[in-house]
């Protein structure tokens, strides 16, 4: 097992380190002025110097999107589980809903602070609005795309409708949905930070406008950084939320092969 | 009397897979009683129609014309009456083999506690409680095939209806489980349709076979099958056994089409 997760982590690891290296040297070699463009080394040190400050920020960027990734989630579960009940409801709603993903979030913005004012409401109910998004759908095709060789079997033994939801669709459709999460997780990051950076005075998108005003453009990398951790941090929880339903399955073709690798190698 | 089942005059056709083709008849005129506790056979080349037969039955699909009963009511288009095994094993992936028998037998009716017990105490019984636990996929294909003839062995209701069980069986194995179902049958006899396509198995285990010609199927003959019961595999060399099986063998030779 960490013989496995080592061969997994270690490329990407080397890779990024050389870049790092890299970057670090040019910065040097070519002597480019830190508003342009800092070394690696001075965003970890300024980093550190605001670290209480980054940290403070991050704490409410992570606040709003667990809440709007939360609600998000489970509204996506929701309307999928309905559209997929209710007769006709999917012919009716769904392709309206796809429609919605092309208002711009350069447009909903301003208008949910218009709305809902300064609170963090409309921070809130930006993150909910994309984050349901990829749920609904991952959720929906997992839902009317459960094996109809187990379909065909459930009717013959009689299965009633709500059987064949409860007890087929549903357990059927959870990778799908896990995979959907996992996508809603990094939008729900992103538009965290860029609902910040309009009607906001904390939270990574806020401290980053800051910066940039500033010119301190080390502070905006050690803030990206950081953003890139948060995002890595919630993909590994619904990465480990995953394993622990979807245990005794085989979730998909590519890590029943996976697994079968390791075995032998094992 | 009424029988277990009663297949009358079925017609099944579908329609045909682009539009413009010729709808594609599947049944033509299937007629034929299973009483009850009577063990029938049903035997057909590959592709005529077997499986859909027992779709109709199940419900499924709906006949073009016909009609199907059970206990002299009409079940065309319901469901839930039949114990069905189905030709692939058809294993929720995501419960136990344990699992997998107590939902078929809840969705039958039966209450959660008694299911898992019954689930529990049968795979034990045949030598699989070391499997009760397991994920299917694990499961050989054999062994998948066994937990989804559990499944159905144990269902409630009284027609039971098995696609090719012990097809995906090695010889060995089949043999083994044609005579452990000849003797939990025997003991308690419930009315079976059974579809294979290995007239030994037939003959061992049936009171009764039906033969279906090619697609469209129809019954081209149908055959007691007159060896007292308990059977045992010594039936194969028996004489008789042996005729039978010749003439059945002649019956589903290719040419057979020329009977229809
Ligand atoms: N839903 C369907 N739509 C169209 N054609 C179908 C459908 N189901 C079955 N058929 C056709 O009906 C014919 C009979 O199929 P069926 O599965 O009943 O055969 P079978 O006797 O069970 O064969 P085997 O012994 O190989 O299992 C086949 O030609 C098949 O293509
Ligand atoms: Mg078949």
């Amino acid at each position: 097992m960490d013989n496995k997760q080592n061969r997994k982590f270690l490329p990407p690891v080397i890779v990024l380190a050389l870049f790092l290296l890299i970057w670090q040297a040019a910065v040097r070699i070519f002597d480019i002025d830190a508003y342009v463009l800092p070394s690696p080394a001075s965003i970890v040190k300024q980093g550190l110097n605001d670290w209480s400050s980054l940290l403070q920020h991050m704490k409410a960027t992570l606040g709003i999107t667990l809440l709007g990734f939360g609600i998000g989630a489970v509204l996506g579960f929701l309307l999928a589980a309905l559209l997929h009940i209710i007769p006709g409801a999917k012919a009716g709603f769904y392709p309206l809903l796809v429609l919605t993903q092309n208002v711009p979030l350069m447009a909903l913005g301003p208008l949910l602070v218009i709305w809902f004012g300064f609170g963090m409401m409309p921070r809130v109910v930006l993150i909910t609005l994309v984050t349901f998004f990829p749920v609904v759908v991952a959720m929906l095709t997992g839902l009317t795309q459960c094996d109809p060789k187990l379909m065909n079997y459930m009717r013959m033994i009689g299965a009633k409708r709500a059987q064949l939801f409860w007890r087929l669709e549903l357990p059927s459709s959870v990778p799908h949905l896990f995979s959907g999460l996992k996508i809603a997780a990094s939008y729900s990051v992103i538009s965290a930070i860029y609902a910040e950076s309009i009607g906001s005075n904390k939270g990574l998108g806020y401290y980053i406008l800051l910066k940039q005003r500033g010119f301190e453009t080390a502070k905006v990398f050690a803030a990206v950084a950081v953003i890139v951790m948060l995002s890595l941090i919630l993909f590994g929880a619904i990465t480990l939320l995953e394993r622990m339903f979807v245990r005794g399955r085989v979730p998909s073709t590519s890590s029943r092969l996976r697994r079968k690798k390791g075995e032998e190698a094992s | 009397m009424s029988y277990a089942l009663e297949i009358c005059k079925l017609y099944k056709s579908f329609p045909g897979a682009r539009r413009g083709d010729e709808p594609k008849q599947v049944l033509a005129n299937v007629s034929f009683q299973v009483n009850d506790g009577e063990f029938v056979s049903v035997i057909g080349p590959s592709g005529s129609g077997k499986s859909t037969l027992f779709h109709l039955i199940g419900g499924l699909e709906k006949p073009t014309s016909g009609d199907i009963k059970m206990q002299g009511r009409s079940v065309v288009g319901e469901q839930g009456h039949i114990a069905y095994m189905p030709q692939q094993a058809s294993l929720m992936p995501w419960l136990t083999v344990a699992g997998n028998i107590e939902l078929a037998l809840t969705i039958a009716g039966v209450a959660k506690a008694k299911a898992r017990a019954q689930a529990e105490e049968w795979l034990s019984l045949v030598g699989l409680a070391g499997a009760a636990n397991e994920y299917s996929h694990v499961l050989s294909g054999g062994m998948q095939q066994r937990v989804s003839f559990l499944r159905a062995l144990l269902s409630p209701q009284r027609l039971m209806c098995l696609d090719e069980p012990f097809g995906a069986l090695d010889a060995l194995t089949r043999m083994h489980m044609q005579t452990w179902l000849l003797s939990l049958w025997e003991a308690d006899r419930r009315s079976v349709l059974f579809v294979t396509h290995s007239i030994e198995e037939a003959l061992l285990l049936s009171d009764r076979i039906i033969v279906l010609s090619a697609a469209p199927a129809s019954i081209i003959h149908e055959l007691h099958v007159p060896f007292p019961r308990p059977r045992s595999e010594a039936l194969w060399s028996d004489a008789g056994f042996v005729a039978m099986k010749q003439q059945l063998y002649e019956l589903l030779r290719p040419k057979s089409e020329v009977f229809t």
